[in-house]
């Protein structure tokens, strides 16, 4: 994890590689070379990359476990769209207030529930997270149990890529600083954290925050893309569909998180093609990965730069 | 004036008075030890002291200001740094990550920074990890940075977590049974690092230990705490010949 010298050329490289990426993607959606059924596929693979990314942050990284990512998320999606729905405001209004929106939720529900330890944690999340999914039940501005209908599709290839982009950029970035050496010891050993100086409490709750600010921005761009959003959407089974991409990647990894989220989206797209025997199936593959590699795809180890390298260059 | 200073200091938990009536004082670059038979509460005073536990009554000042209710984070900040009976290392990490962390307190660059990766996040590291290389190569662990901290054999464990206690560059080091699990040889070397850490970074230590030969040898004054009580306090070659401590540890005479 040792990344300390800046070095341009690499820099320039990465951007090349982005940008073609970007292109080529934009070019085969607007050719209609890429099926809508792809696109859509494309479109949740992003939105469950930033999930995954989000969740491993508090989960794996910070070693809290919550399981009301998807409350978080709905906040989000609520949020923009009032912005952008009720309010008229631009796309970009909805998701920097949706963010925001987030971000304060993570922060009110996690200031209490963060003095509680795993099981409890996890409940109090949880039960956290229903809150959220009941009150939205009980607005009528929102349209209650019904939900929002008739939003526009805002939520184009573009944001999109940024969007994972950035929460990549900025939890990878996090992770490999002295504050991210801090979180991780806050999942190592929470006492000798402390004594080492480090304010666990105040890590804690950041992570959980920029855990809830990114599930936020998830939502956003999930109700912009899929017309209509209701509050059964964001129950707590979306938090646990989260909660495998994770565990199923490794906790602590963020590449895996990504490879994950992407296995998964692609298993249940794969999958509908079996309605009857669709959960059976998937359930069937999350049991054999587990038996056969139970610290996940991933561990807690990165693939990076170094690992890519030696693929492409062979054995070595 | 002294470093430390406890009075009165009293802790129990439920019905069992774990520290009674401690009275300590601690001066500069001094080594005391504190011994005593198992549960005598000898951890709970240094738990006290670094504010894992909150004393029911009395007062710990240390550099003239009281650490009472301060959090454990902030005790450290304030210049303590201790070790544990049971190693605590950040188990999953590297060596190098073990020590990096004792410097976050002192972080050079800023959060967003960190985010944006600014010209002061690259300095800062550099300037964190050539820090840390420079205490594992005290420690003789430099070679070893980038294993994982449980991987160690357990004296390099013991070694890495003095070396982490020391990168938060205290005043006072507390070590809570260094030589656990050492053999004799360990220990020796264990003595003469103790030795010279003192000199080297001008510390006082305070340090539980069973290992008789290890206390003596290197303890300027020893306190002989039994039932939450201090019953001895002195030289080594005083304690040693102290009623009290011989009956606490090997039991009175049977007339």
């Amino acid at each position: 994890m040792q990344i300390y010298k800046h070095s341009w050329t690499r820099f320039v490289a990465e951007v090349a590689v982005l940008v073609a990426l970007f292109t080529l993607v934009q070019y085969a959606i607007t050719t209609e070379l890429l099926s809508q059924y792809y696109e859509i596929n494309l479109n949740s693979m992003c939105i469950n990359i930033i999930l995954a990314v989000s969740l491993n942050l508090i989960n794996g990284f910070t070693g809290q476990l919550s399981l009301g990512h998807a409350g978080f998320m709905a906040v989000g999606a609520y949020v923009s769209v009032i912005m952008t729905n009720r309010l008229d405001l631009p796309f970009i209004a909805g998701v920097l207030a949706a963010c925001l929106a987030a971000a304060l939720a993570g922060f009110i529900i996690g200031v209490p529930t963060l003095r509680l330890k795993g099981d409890y944690l996890a409940i109090a999340t949880l039960g956290f997270g229903e809150i959220i999914r009941v009150v939205l039940q009980n607005i009528d501005y929102v349209g209650g149990p019904s939900g929002i209908m008739g939003i526009e599709k805002l939520t184009t290839w573009g944001w999109l890529f940024a969007s994972t982009l950035i929460t990549l950029i900025v939890i990878i970035n996090l992770v490999n600083s002295s504050y991210g050496r801090a979180i991780i010891s806050v999942r190592e050993d929470e006492v000798a954290a402390e004594l080492m100086g480090i304010n666990t409490t105040r890590y804690k709750v950041m992570a959980f925050v920029i855990g809830a600010m990114f599930a936020g921005l998830a939502g956003a761009l999930y109700a912009h893309y899929f017309y209509i959003i209701k509050p059964d959407t964001f129950n707590f089974l979306k938090s646990f569909d989260i909660l495998v991409m994770v565990v199923l990647g490794g906790l602590g990894s963020t590449t895996g998180a990504v490879i994950a989220a992407i296995f998964i989206t692609t298993l249940t797209a794969a999958l509908q093609s079996f309605p009857a025997i669709r959960m059976i199936l998937y359930a069937l593959i999350l049991i054999i990965v587990m038996i056969y590699r139970p610290q996940g795809l991933m561990g807690n180890k990165e693939m990076g730069r170094k690992t890519l390298a030696r693929l492409w260059g062979g054995k070595k | 004036m002294s470093l430390m200073e406890i009075k009165n200091l009293h802790k129990s938990f439920g019905g069992l008075s774990a520290v009674l009536n401690f009275n300590f004082n601690l001066e500069n670059n001094e080594l005391v030890g504190l011994i005593g038979p198992n549960g005598a509460g000898k951890t709970t005073v240094f738990n006290l002291i670094t504010g894992v536990y909150k004393p029911d009554k009395g007062n710990i000042d240390f550099e003239d200001r009281s650490l009472v209710g301060l959090h454990p984070y902030d005790i450290c900040k304030r210049g303590i740094a201790r070790t544990f009976q049971n190693i605590r290392l950040f188990r999953d990490l590297t060596v190098l990550d073990n020590v990096r962390i004792a410097f976050h307190k002192d972080v050079q660059y800023g959060f967003l920074s960190a985010i944006f990766r600014t010209p002061g996040f690259f300095r800062g590291e550099a300037e964190m990890e050539a820090k840390a290389r420079e205490f594992l190569k005290i420690f003789k662990l430099d070679n070893k940075r980038d294993e994982i901290a449980s991987n160690l054999p357990y004296g390099e464990q013991r070694r890495l977590e003095i070396a982490r206690a020391l990168a938060t560059r205290p005043t006072m080091l507390i070590l809570d049974e260094p030589a656990a699990g050492m053999n004799p040889q360990e220990t020796q070397e264990l003595m003469q690092l103790i030795k010279w850490l003192r000199q080297e970074f001008k510390l006082a230590i305070l340090l539980i230990e069973h290992d008789m030969p290890l206390v003596m040898g290197v303890c300027e004054r020893i306190y002989v705490l039994d039932y939450g009580q201090v019953i001895a306090e002195g030289k080594p070659e005083e304690i040693r010949n102290n009623k009290k401590v011989i009956e606490a540890y090997l039991g009175e005479e049977v007339n």
